[in-house]
């Protein structure tokens, strides 16, 4: 059944605002979902989907605006009220516990906790009879633990469906399925829709928003960038409204490129018997910047683990300036002068509770001039954090207060000085900007651009597209743990970076090897 | 209202809130006492004379105070890392053992200052080896080390009432379930004359201090630190996880197996399966109230010594149950447990 624009929305969010700290997450926004209706949030990471749909659910509260349903407004931050209303919401990792039956987990929450008696018999009979109507076939004595990751969600939304929701939020339904479960589970959502249920769900995979939703709304910054029709639109369009017009200022001169310091050649990383990386290639030169970009996990985590020497690869080759190496290791990294920003600076970056000067030198310790016959050099070590907090402008502490104090801009700085004090042969930058504030995010671009510029080789992983189009000289995207083929950073304008970020490429054809000039061949240097 | 991380600790609170915490506790516990029938400060009172009333109360005291110190820091130091090591119990006994098994055969024939240091190693080795288990399964198996150690006490417990039931049996203790004595000159030498007190005490004073500076000085107290705090971080930073948790283990354990040996070698000269009123356990309660701190272990033991010891002398006075003591230092573990929290957190309307 099509939505009919004319009858009154079921649900309708209205002038929604929400901000945490300086960084404002939802601005403004409208949406209203009419009976029957599919309708897709489409948008990047950080857009504001998320924030969004647990403003919806009574997870957070909102700065400004209301959420109604069928004209009645929600209080704010009471999940239950949301329930009783009858939205129901099916989260990316699923809110289940493995060790219960199916029917165990959808009762969990709907009965009354003074009560002695449980009503299996009454509640298994409206369990199945939910599920044979929307075709969602499991058993309910089977143990959660022991279904797949489709099966799960398909528990996850019969929960939602048996507390009687007549409006499912999916947030990102199909990020843990694959393809053939991704496209049973639209089948069932448009089942669903056609009963008169009323869906939204998040995506940023281009293919199934066009295929499955009514309509698509477009996310970008925390604004409504655009509202469509599934039938009026394109993928390419959406992919230029997800990622917007950006102004690009590449404040860079252009790279001199030097030799090869770092090659993979069909590499791939397992982790747990999952292929997490397939068979990458990438190089880094002297004096230029590699950008991956992509859609956060796409691989980038392994890509940044793999290159902080905290994984092995399970496949393929790596050559470190000039010779093969099997796998890399922290020790051998630091010691090679290789710098390493991590992805989360507070688990990765830093030790919190232990004092900047300790987490200045934990990484090198065993240097001679740290300590000896395994006595810490307190002073040296001390020494050395007042020279980065002087030269890197960290602010907020000193080499003896505890790290973290420091926010989290200074805390990168901390990082990057500890990485770019004794200018390093290659810096792995893997998303080092996120969460800052305008100015310190000046301050690291400044200081990676300054590295590159003294010849260090820079390998940039990000999701902020406007910060890879700014620092790299060349672009990759990662996609499903596969990598593009590079692009240089002055043929790449937004919209075909969208399109490779949302995968719209296959290793064999010439799309992308067109962009890149033919002379760069990977191979170059090592020679 | 809610919670909030304090941005700073300061000092004072952090210095107070083990005081306030023990304050706490005797208080609850004094409406224990008052329930009992008892004029609480009076119980408080004699609790404070039969501890350090006399001169001989006073060197009990502290005598008691040695293990919980050894077994403390034992505590302590395996917190630090986040290694949950519970087997304290444990690893005293296996250490108390086998201290008995070579003292009072192969090694007896050695002079005192060769053989006083010999079972010494021997005791912390035997603590050593018991907590590697534990360690072992997790690193392998990610076995929750709480629960191992914590089932090996039992497992140990038994294993040494089977040995001075059978092969260490003494033959001249009229049938009691108690080892062979260690040699005479393995005993240890007595601080003070004409007490119990022995060198132990000195011994565990000296081994917290060497554990503080472990800890605050040396690499491995840097990355035994860095791995307890945030494991992710540490890995990243190039500490070696599972060797550092071995060399923790190992410290945790041998102190937990010295302590014992130092008891069996300073107390009694043999082992029963009552040479221990629970030190391996009340070295966690020593542990928390100090904070994790190895010097203000020193200072968590000799309190909970002086509610064990002085304990007795409420009791006869006052007629009320020992078991008050108990209590106390049960509630101070909570109470301090608490005041941990506070320093941590905030409470904001």
């Amino acid at each position: 059944m099509i939505a009919d624009p004319t009858a009154a929305p079921v649900l309708e969010l209205a002038h929604i605002s929400k901000s945490f700290g300086p960084i404002v997450a939802n601005d403004d926004i409208s949406i209203a979902l009419g009976r029957g209706e599919l309708l897709a949030l489409l948008g990047e990471n950080g857009a504001g989907k998320t924030t969004l749909m647990s403003i919806l659910f009574g997870h957070y509260t909102p700065d400004e605006g209301s959420v109604r349903v069928d004209g009645v407004e929600l209080p704010h931050g009471r999940p239950r009220a949301a329930i009783k209303a009858g939205v129901g919401m099916v989260h990316q990792h699923f809110s289940l516990a493995p060790n219960l039956t199916v029917l165990e987990n959808v009762m969990t929450g709907t009965e009354p906790l003074w009560s002695l008696r449980s009503r299996t018999g009454a509640a298994r009979r409206k369990l199945l009879s939910i599920a044979e109507r929307f075709g969602l076939g499991v058993d309910p004595d089977a143990r959660l633990g022991d279904l797949s990751v489709g099966e799960q969600q398909r528990v996850e939304i019969l929960k939602a469906l048996y507390n009687d929701a007549r409006i499912l939020i999916l947030d990102e339904p199909t990020a843990v399925l694959t393809n053939i479960e991704a496209g049973r589970l639209f089948t069932t959502l448009r089942e669903m829709a056609r009963q008169g249920l009323s869906l939204i769900f998040i995506s940023h995979k281009l293919d199934e928003v066009m295929a499955a939703a009514d309509r698509i709304v477009v996310l970008r910054g925390g604004r409504v960038a655009a509202e469509r029709k599934a039938g009026e639109t394109n993928k390419a369009e959406l992919a230029e409204l997800m990622v917007g017009h950006r102004v690009t200022r590449p404040t860079r001169e252009p790279a001199r490129a030097g030799a090869t310091v770092f090659q993979a050649s069909r590499l791939t990383v397992s982790v747990g018997g999952v292929e997490r990386l397939k068979e990458i290639d990438f190089f880094l030169r002297e004096g230029e910047t590699l950008g991956i970009i992509g859609v956060s996990g796409n691989g980038q985590a392994v890509l940044s683990q793999l290159m902080g020497g905290l994984v092995a690869p399970t496949g393929g080759e790596m050559q470190l300036f000039g010779e093969a190496v099997a796998a890399l290791d922290v020790h051998g990294l630091v010691e090679a002068g290789i710098g390493r920003i991590p992805e989360d600076r507070h688990r990765q970056g830093a030790i919190g509770e232990m004092a900047i000067w300790e987490n200045a030198v934990l990484e090198r310790i065993r240097q001679p001039l740290f300590s000896r016959r395994g006595i810490v050099n307190r002073s040296a070590g001390q020494a050395f954090a007042a020279t980065i907090i002087e030269e890197f402008d960290v602010r907020g502490g000193t080499p003896t207060s505890r790290t973290r104090l420091l926010s989290g801009g200074n805390m990168q700085k901390l990082i990057l000085g500890r990485n770019l004090y004794r200018r390093p042969k290659i810096l792995i930058a893997a998303q080092p900007t996120r969460g800052l504030d305008e100015g310190a995010v000046a301050a690291v671009h400044a200081r990676i651009l300054e590295a590159r510029r003294q010849g260090t080789a820079v390998l940039l992983i990000s999701e902020d597209l406007d910060e890879v189009i700014g620092l790299a000289d060349r672009i990759q995207a990662i996609v499903k743990g596969r990598l593009s083929a590079p692009v240089a950073a002055e043929e790449a304008d937004p919209r075909r970076l969208g399109l490779m970020m949302s995968g719209d490429w296959s290793p064999g054809d010439g799309m992308l090897r067109d962009g890149t000039s033919s002379d760069r061949n990977p191979g170059e240097g090592t020679a | 209202m809610r919670l909030e991380r304090r941005e700073h600790r300061p000092l004072l609170l952090v210095v107070l809130s083990p005081i306030l915490a023990v304050v706490a506790a005797l208080a609850l516990a004094g409406l224990l006492i008052a329930a009992a029938g008892a004029p609480v400060l009076e119980a408080y009172g004699r609790i404070l004379t039969g501890a350090f009333g006399t001169r001989l109360a006073a060197t009990e005291t502290l005598t008691r105070a040695t293990p919980l110190m050894l077994t403390g820091l034992a505590a302590a130091i395996a917190f630090r890392a986040r290694l949950w090591n519970i087997g304290a119990e444990g690893q005293f006994y296996l250490g108390a053992i086998m201290v008995a098994a070579l003292g009072s055969s192969v090694l007896s024939g050695l002079p005192g200052p060769m053989l006083i240091p010999l079972l010494f190693a021997a005791g912390a080795i035997a603590g050593m080896a018991l907590m590697l288990v534990p360690l072992w399964l997790r690193l392998r198996f990610s076995v929750d080390e709480v629960v191992t150690s914590l089932l090996l006490n039992f497992v140990a417990v038994l294993f040494v009432s089977m040995m001075i039931d059978g092969p260490l049996k003494d033959p001249l203790a009229f049938g009691w379930p108690q080892s062979m004595p260690v040699a005479d000159q393995a005993l240890l030498p007595k601080l003070i004359e004409r007490s119990r007190l022995h060198i132990g005490l000195a011994v565990a004073i000296v081994a917290a201090l060497l554990v503080y500076l472990l800890q605050s000085r040396t690499v491995f107290g840097l990355q035994s630190r860095a791995a307890g705090l945030n494991p992710e971080g540490a890995v990243f930073a190039g500490v070696p996880l599972a060797r550092t948790l071995v060399k923790v283990a190992c410290l945790s354990g041998g102190l937990a197996g010295l302590a014992g040996a130092i008891e069996v070698m300073g107390v009694k000269g043999y082992v029963t399966t009552d040479l221990s009123p629970g030190f391996g356990y009340a070295g966690i309660i020593v542990a928390m109230l100090a904070n994790l701190n190895p010097l203000g272990v020193i200072a968590a033991a000799l309190f909970t010594a002086t509610m064990f010891v002085g304990a007795d002398g409420m009791s006869r006075a006052l007629s009320i149950p020992t078991y008050i003591a108990d209590v106390t230092v049960a509630l101070s573990l909570l109470t301090m447990l608490v005041a941990i929290f506070f320093t941590q957190y905030r409470i904001r309307r």
